[in-house]
């Protein structure tokens, strides 16, 4: 069979919703493309503790503390499910690792953004992980089933993250003013960037017309973004704050709330580095990579231990 | 001598009841028998999920592919006498 029809031959299989598994055939862009998707995604995960683990300490009750620890815990997980969706391209956690530091591999532009009060605990889990499980129900439908697999996984548990994000801000607004203000306060700086997370929009999205041939993505940019806008508009409104924006109105034709042009220039300067805290998450990931270079080796040290303990048992 | 690597892969396969199947969730790296047990309970099992964990050394597993599936699978596709329905049983059968 030639190249050609091999590619004839995937496409109708993606039209017929079968799922795609690492043995398979499969055209190299579509391969390239969730290789960066996915392990992007994973080192989103992994930098996406370090807003939360800045506040671990300072969480105000022991009830908070550990839904946060809890909340961190499943980040770590999230992200060792994505790397272990992506090594099935036949590339190695350490690879990945190398091209994150190198700056090749990128994550959530989110995470360059500060954590400054407790409320934004709230906010992070309310729209941030609010945006990411929009996003994460579509791609539990994408045609790689690895991947799939990871992100039915994920949803299930990141139910509870929005959701105790959601109580932190409602319990502020309901509480004195000053906590009224913090919860207003976060909400008016992680608004924006939540919906930038969805990513350009549809006409200005690279990768969006192969990404919707293969089902990699099922819906696109626009459409989850809406989706989001439409869902957090009523929740913020439903504990009494306001949304940020002087031109949001609701259009009575289409049932969507209408919003202004998103900032695309704060956006790319983000991505190309020069977010607030952009150097700070990669510094962090990079020291504590190498610090931790002498547990690796104990392991490393214990395990050909027992094998020559084992290896000499069997000579004897 | 440093080596940055993340240690072996290992497959996790884990039973969520007991009585039922090993079902396949990922994998885990770990440098010995033990830490791959322990690593699989701590990804896998954050919420009770299992109660009982098999991890298998990827490089074991021996898989079909999709190019092969047709030829491999063919001879079981022309038996349907392998099923209880392809029988004629007389009327008025009972209890079988």
């Amino acid at each position: 069979m030639t190249e050609e029809e091999k590619a004839i031959q995937f496409q109708q299989r993606i039209d017929a919703g079968e799922k795609i598994e690492p043995r398979d055939w499969m055209p190299d862009d579509y391969k390239q493309t969730l290789f960066r998707q996915i392990s992007q995604h994973a080192h989103s995960e992994i930098i996406g503790m370090q807003p939360e683990g800045n506040w671990l300490l300072r969480a105000p009750s022991l009830r908070a503390k550990k839904i946060l620890m809890a909340k961190i815990q499943d980040e770590a997980g999230h992200g060792l499910y994505l790397y272990s969706a992506a090594e099935t391209f036949g590339i190695d956690r350490t690879e990945m690792i190398a091209m994150l530091h190198s700056g090749k591999a990128k994550y959530s532009s989110i995470f360059n953004y500060p954590a400054l009060t407790w409320a934004d605990m709230g906010a992070i889990g309310w729209l941030v992980d609010g945006a990411a499980i929009v996003n994460q129900t579509m791609l539990a439908k994408c045609s790689y089933g690895p991947y799939a697999r990871a992100m039915v996984r994920i949803c299930k548990e990141e139910g509870f993250h929005q959701r105790q994000g959601y109580e932190i801000i409602a319990n502020m607004s309901a509480g004195t003013r000053e906590q009224k203000e913090m919860a207003q306060d976060a909400l008016n700086r992680w608004w924006e960037p939540s919906l930038m997370m969805f990513g350009p929009h549809d006409a200005d999205s690279p990768h969006t017309h192969n990404s919707m041939k293969w089902k990699i993505k099922v819906e696109s940019n626009d459409t989850l973004r809406q989706r989001f806008i439409d869902r957090t508009v009523e929740q913020a409104h439903h504990i009494g704050l306001t949304i940020p924006d002087k031109n949001l109105k609701y259009n009575k034709e289409t049932m969507h709330w209408e919003t202004s042009p998103i900032n695309w220039d704060e956006f790319w300067n983000v991505v190309k580095g020069n977010g607030p805290c952009n150097h700070q998450r990669l510094n962090h990931h990079k020291k504590y990579h190498q610090e931790g270079q002498w547990v690796r080796d104990c392991a490393r040290a214990f395990e050909e231990k027992l094998k020559s303990e084992s290896a000499a048992i069997k000579s004897n | 001598m440093k080596q940055d690597n993340q240690f072996p892969q290992w497959e996790v396969f884990l039973q969520t009841k007991n009585g039922g199947p090993y079902e396949h969730q990922g994998t885990v790296h770990a440098a010995d028998k033990k830490m791959a047990l322990q690593n699989a309970r701590d990804l896998y099992t954050r919420r009770n999920e299992g109660r009982s964990i098999w991890v298998v050394p990827t490089e074991c597993i021996v898989a079909s592919t999709k190019e092969m599936e047709e030829e491999f699978f063919d001879p079981a596709q022309d038996k349907i006498y392998r099923t209880p329905n392809f029988y004629k049983m007389p009327k008025g059968t009972k209890n079988l």
